[in-house]
């Protein structure tokens, strides 16, 4: 089911643990689901210098989060944003479509931990216009929440996987209609 | 020490006496039972000593054994089967929220043609309360359906007390012992049901052979319409060889399982101790003693099933998961659900079922190998950091 790499990764998971003075910390998924990811960074020159997590969840998830902070460390915080799903799916030889969102999860996470660092910096200079914009890079979609595919804002059914598809109403994502809970935000779907 | 394969509920070797009996009709032995000619004649009788050797096993007649392909045919057929042919008495079904999804997504199948289901909660065990069966009875029920013994936690229910108020009700009864019969003593006489589910694979007969006992003159509705195999009530031509297996092995399951039986239960003992007492935040799901024999079932803290299964089968040992990563639905287990388990702690869903031949030795593996395991996936889990944390708190 799933490919070497992917389990290279889950039994040898690069950067794991937490970085106790981070300069920035991003939390997604939620245990109800399976899936957490906790994605920690230390910022220097504009550079990752340092990525690590934690994750509760499956093999998939595991893989995921390694190879994202693999990929990130080193990178500049524009170009650390624009890794995407895809990428990490790819790096890893694909991913089963009911894990796909496993491979979102873990670039979420990076790209929320950087937005919090990007906070914390334009909070400690309030008046500093010349911050970086936060996400700047990142396109606002919607991702079916089975397969990953890319979602229109107002889809009743995912046109790839054919699941049929509720909206949070708390977050706003995409869950499946049978859900009880959401997968983004832990709120109840009705 | 060649691991230790503990997922007999998913597939487990055919027994060699089994495969024996087998061979012969897939080659010169090939006919098909419905020929009139020797060669027709020939598999018809091995059929037939088939459906001896079942009834023998759950003390009913051959003729009340329909003979199909599957425990989720048995159940669909069950369920569907008995409700079509009988809503005169009723449209309203009652099965337990714990039952396979071969029986409830019958009964949603039911629902869209008109049928009610009421779904009989269970308690912390996973134990099904007659009491609130008798309640959810009304006088439109057709059917209740409460299976023998879960395959997810092992629990075993009060199937008889279930049976005996139904025929005081005067309403249908089905069990799926589809992970009972051929590892605990099944007699449907005894229990006094209408129907009963059992699929060979769970006790030392191949895939693909099945079957559903029928109380005679029951009244049943085929789900599928050809010929007249299973005396109308199965169309198709007759797996021989596969039901030939199923008779085999219930013929040997008569001769050993209570042996069997108490030796897997004292392995079982030793492995729900261990792993009780090898780890911290580890619970037991299920029944602690009416359980199956073969049956340890556990939800692991902090960590994902899913991710240790895949850490135990590094190590040689394979076991199966409820949670909801596994599954390809991505569905958390509906069994531990409810149960009443957290969702976060269902995730952790880890469940052994142990082959015959298992040895102590195989289980002292296990005890050895699976608490690193399960630590090295807590070492990366945020759960776990947190329930530290939270810990050290408490003690400051």
């Amino acid at each position: 089911m799933y490919t070497d790499k992917v389990m290279e990764h889950f039994m040898h998971p690069r950067n794991v643990g937490t970085i106790p003075d981070a300069d920035g910390v991003g939390e997604v998924g939620n245990p109800v689901c399976g899936d957490m990811m906790t994605f920690y960074i230390k910022v220097k020159d504009g550079r990752l210098e340092d990525v690590k997590f934690q994750t509760f969840g499956c093999g998939a998830a595991i893989a995921v989060s390694s190879l994202v902070s693999e990929m990130a460390k080193g990178k500049t915080l524009d170009e650390a944003m624009k890794i995407t799903n895809q990428q990490v799916a790819e790096e890893l030889g694909g991913l089963p479509p009911h894990k796909m969102h496993c491979s979102n999860l873990g670039a979420d996470a990076l790209h929320k931990a950087i937005e919090d660092y990007l906070e914390k910096q334009n909070r400690q200079k309030p008046e500093g216009g010349g911050e970086e914009k936060k996400s700047q890079d990142r396109e606002e979609h919607f991702h079916c929440p089975f397969c990953d595919h890319t979602l229109p804002e107002n889809a009743q059914l995912c046109g790839h996987c054919q699941i049929k598809l509720i909206r949070c109403e708390h977050c706003g994502e995409y869950n499946r209609e049978k859900d009880e809970t959401c997968r983004h935000c832990g709120a109840g779907l009705v | 020490m060649s691991g230790f394969y503990a997922d007999k509920q998913a597939a487990a070797p055919v027994r060699p006496e089994v495969l024996e009996a087998m061979l012969p009709y897939f080659t010169e032995n090939f006919g098909n039972p419905q020929s009139l000619h020797s060669v027709g004649q020939k598999a018809a009788r091995a059929l037939q000593t088939a459906r001896e050797q079942v009834a023998r096993l759950l003390n009913c007649q051959p003729e009340e054994i329909i003979f199909v392909s599957s425990g989720s045919e048995a159940n669909n057929l069950a369920v569907k089967g008995l409700a079509l042919a009988n809503q005169a008495r009723g449209k309203q079904i009652v099965v337990s929220a714990i039952e396979h999804v071969s029986v409830l997504k019958a009964t949603k199948f039911l629902e869209k043609l008109g049928f009610k289901t009421v779904q009989v909660p269970v308690d912390g065990y996973g134990l099904v309360d007659p009491g609130k069966v008798a309640e959810a009875i009304t006088p439109d029920t057709v059917l209740v359906s409460v299976m023998m013994a879960n395959n997810e936690v092992g629990t075993i229910e009060p199937v008889a007390e279930i049976a005996s108020l139904c025929r005081s009700r005067g309403v249908l009864f089905h069990s799926d012992a589809v992970a009972a019969v051929g590892n605990i003593p099944v007699e449907v006489r005894a229990i006094g049901l209408d129907a009963l589910s059992l699929a060979a694979d769970q006790f030392g007969g191949p895939k693909g052979a099945a079957a559903l006992f029928l109380k005679k003159g029951t009244k049943i509705t085929p789900l599928i319409d050809g010929g007249v195999q299973e005396s109308n009530r199965r169309a198709g031509t007759e797996n021989v060889p596969a039901i030939v297996g199923l008779g085999r092995a219930a013929e040997l399951a008569m001769m050993d399982m209570d042996k069997k039986g108490q030796r897997l239960a004292r392995l079982r003992d030793r492995l729900i101790r261990g792993v009780l007492t090898g780890l911290d935040e580890v619970i037991l799901t299920g029944h602690p003693e009416k359980r199956l024999p073969h049956h340890a079932s556990f939800c692991v803290k902090f960590v994902e099933g899913e991710a240790t299964l895949l850490g135990l089968d590094f190590n040689g040992i394979q076991v199966a998961s409820g949670s909801a990563c596994t599954s390809k639905s991505l569905r958390t287990s509906h069994v531990l659900t409810a149960m009443g388990l957290d969702p976060a702690v269902a995730q952790g869903s880890l469940v052994l079922t142990l082959l015959d031949g298992t040895r102590e030795e195989q289980v002292e593996y296990f005890l050895e190998k699976f608490p690193p395991v399960v630590r090295r996936l807590r070492e990366m889990s945020p759960l776990y950091t947190r329930f530290l944390e939270e810990k050290k708190d408490v003690h400051r």
